[in-house]
């Protein structure tokens, strides 16, 4: 983590235009634990701004924070009616599309960020996902990714929070992002950024981690490790539970 | 009360999942079924991701199965014979089953066949099903006994056996290929594969229905059991915790069903299992041939 912030800060001096100010950031919780009764998390982003210079004058100042999950490729199937019947035809494999992905933003995501802005750092959520060979007989590849983008927003997997993020002063900023209960493990890579005038002006990297703990970090790696022994545990428990229930259900009855 | 499942990485009721379990155990005991073709639906529709559901279902209903055939057992309702002689059949159609299976994994449409599988035997067996106990309980009403009917073609073929529990002697031929077909069922769409037997037991086999679902049940213990083994070694999709929270409800609800099923009469037994194939069967059809509220489905990258 330290080493992150000192590549930054390493980045932020090497680009006079944005040092000027800087990110101070404080996580309300720098660690998600999957527990047994898991069932969501809401992780609270706050920070300032550090400044040597006073505040600059014009376009006050704007913050996109992005939190994004593990990122692995993804099969997106389209049904048609075949015979009737409603079959799979078109697949089209997106590369690397992230389990979560959040962007709170502290107004209208169009009027905060430049487009050539949001491309650079990718930004937006069709800009985190990455699709680059869709096979040429399909019309149509970018419905697929819209459709991707669709379903995980049914799902809340995929949000976006404009005015999601107060800013007190031009200095104090705070964001509150809700994690969904069907989380994957993994690093969740938080970024905020500073614009002004839909330029970004300063930006900060950090990792939320989120990790399985206790028995369900057990029973997980068991599953994975000892696949066999894992095996033998289920079917020893499905055994001994009808047995049971066997049983006691005798003794009911006597 | 919310729990996460370690495995499927979701977040479910566990309320909801134990009377899932409760629901599938009563029609475990009370037919004879192992409920796979009931459970794994209902699985989808509480969201849990598909490989997840398949695998655990499979544990589950080793457990209900096993409650179910150990009040059997006290009854003396149980083929031993037969039973193994089924599962010699068995296993070796579910190798053959796998191999099917990934010969159709390779064309790339292998939910759609599972699902034309699901459709076409559920509504054979549900539909034959209930057009018979139809016909034998107006025989009844009309005082008239319920005559089976003695003399099946199986009684002409070779390698003849005695099968004394149900009162059976018969060539071990049929009951083989019996097995043999439910074990390729039973691994290309994931299911125990009792509501395929049970049926066949009866009007192929001609056994007593009595018999017939503590045999089947035997059967069904042995084969999960397999496939549960092969689904946790290769894939890593058995949830344990999921597994344990149905089985539970299942094997409580195994136990109320098996003493349902003493209480009632063997055709409206065999009318509501049929009127309850035909539901699923339905409900498969439908999505079939219904216009999806979305036509795009996400699912992993396998190479």
């Amino acid at each position: 983590m330290r080493l992150f912030s000192a590549l930054t800060g390493l980045l932020l001096m090497a680009l006079p235009a944005t040092a000027e100010e800087e990110i101070v950031l404080g996580l309300s919780q720098a660690e998600v634990s999957i527990t047994t009764n898991f069932d969501g998390s809401e992780i609270l982003v706050y920070g300032a701004v550090k400044r040597e210079t006073p505040i600059p004058e014009g376009a006050p100042l704007e913050v996109v924070v992005t939190v994004s999950g593990p990122s692995t490729p993804v099969m997106v199937r389209r049904k048609e009616r075949r015979f009737g019947i409603w079959v799979n035809t078109d697949a089209v494999e997106v590369d690397r599309a992230p389990s979560f992905y959040a962007v709170v933003t502290s107004g209208p995501l169009s009027e905060v960020l430049k487009r050539t802005e949001d491309l650079r750092h990718r930004i937006s959520i069709p800009r985190a996902i990455r699709s680059v060979g869709a096979p040429m007989d399909i019309e149509n590849p970018a419905e697929f990714t819209e459709a991707l983008i669709r379903v995980r927003s049914k799902s809340n997997l995929y949000q976006v929070i404009e005015d999601g993020v107060k800013v007190d002063e031009q200095t104090l900023f705070r964001a509150a992002i809700a994690l969904p209960a069907a989380l994957t493990e993994g690093a969740y890579d938080t970024r905020i950024f500073l614009t002004r005038s839909g330029d970004v002006v300063a930006q900060y990297e950090t990792v939320i981690d989120v990790r399985k703990v206790g028995l369900e970090r057990w029973l997980f790696n068991l599953a994975h490790q000892q696949a066999f022994i894992y095996g033998l545990l289920s079917l020893f428990i499905a055994i001994a539970a009808g047995w049971g229930a066997s049983a006691v259900f005798g003794l009911l009855r006597r | 009360m919310q729990i996460y499942l370690p495995i499927a990485e979701v977040s479910v009721n566990a309320f909801l999942l134990l009377g899932l379990g409760g629901i599938v155990g009563i029609l475990s005991g009370m037919f004879g079924v192992g409920g796979g073709f009931l459970i794994t639906p209902l699985l989808f529709f509480v969201g849990i991701p598909p490989a997840v559901a398949v695998a655990t279902s499979t544990n589950q209903i080793v457990a209900s199965s096993f409650s179910a055939l150990l009040a059997h057992l006290k009854r003396k309702t149980v083929d031993f014979r037969m039973g193994y002689v089924l599962l010699g059949g068995g296993l070796i159609g579910s190798g053959l089953g796998m191999i099917v299976f990934n010969y159709l994994k390779s064309l790339g449409q292998v939910d759609l066949l599972v699902t034309l599988c699901y459709v076409i035997f559920l509504g054979i067996i549900g539909g034959l099903m209930f057009f018979e106990s139809l016909r034998a309980i107006r025989r009844t009403r009309k005082g008239g006994r319920v005559k089976r009917k003695k003399h099946y073609w199986v009684h002409g073929l070779p390698l003849k056996m005695r099968f004394r529990v149900s009162g059976l002697y018969i060539s071990v031929i049929p009951p083989i290929l019996v097995g043999a077909s439910v074990g390729v069922l039973s691994a290309i769409m994931g299911v125990g594969g009792g509501f395929i037997m049970v049926p066949a037991m009866i009007y192929l086999l001609g056994m007593p229905t009595k018999v017939v679902i503590g045999t089947s049940l035997l059967q069904i213990i042995f084969v999960t059991a397999f496939t549960t083994m092969l689904h946790a070694t290769t894939n890593q999709t058995v949830d344990i915790v999921l597994a344990v929270l149905l089985l539970v409800g299942g094997v409580l609800g195994a136990q109320v069903g098996t003493r349902i099923g003493v209480r009632m009469q063997a055709e409206q037994l065999r009318i509501l299992l049929a009127l309850l194939v035909l539901a699923v069967c339905g409900k498969l059809a439908l999505d079939l041939l219904l216009q999806p509220a979305e036509l795009y489905s996400l699912g992993p990258v396998t190479d």
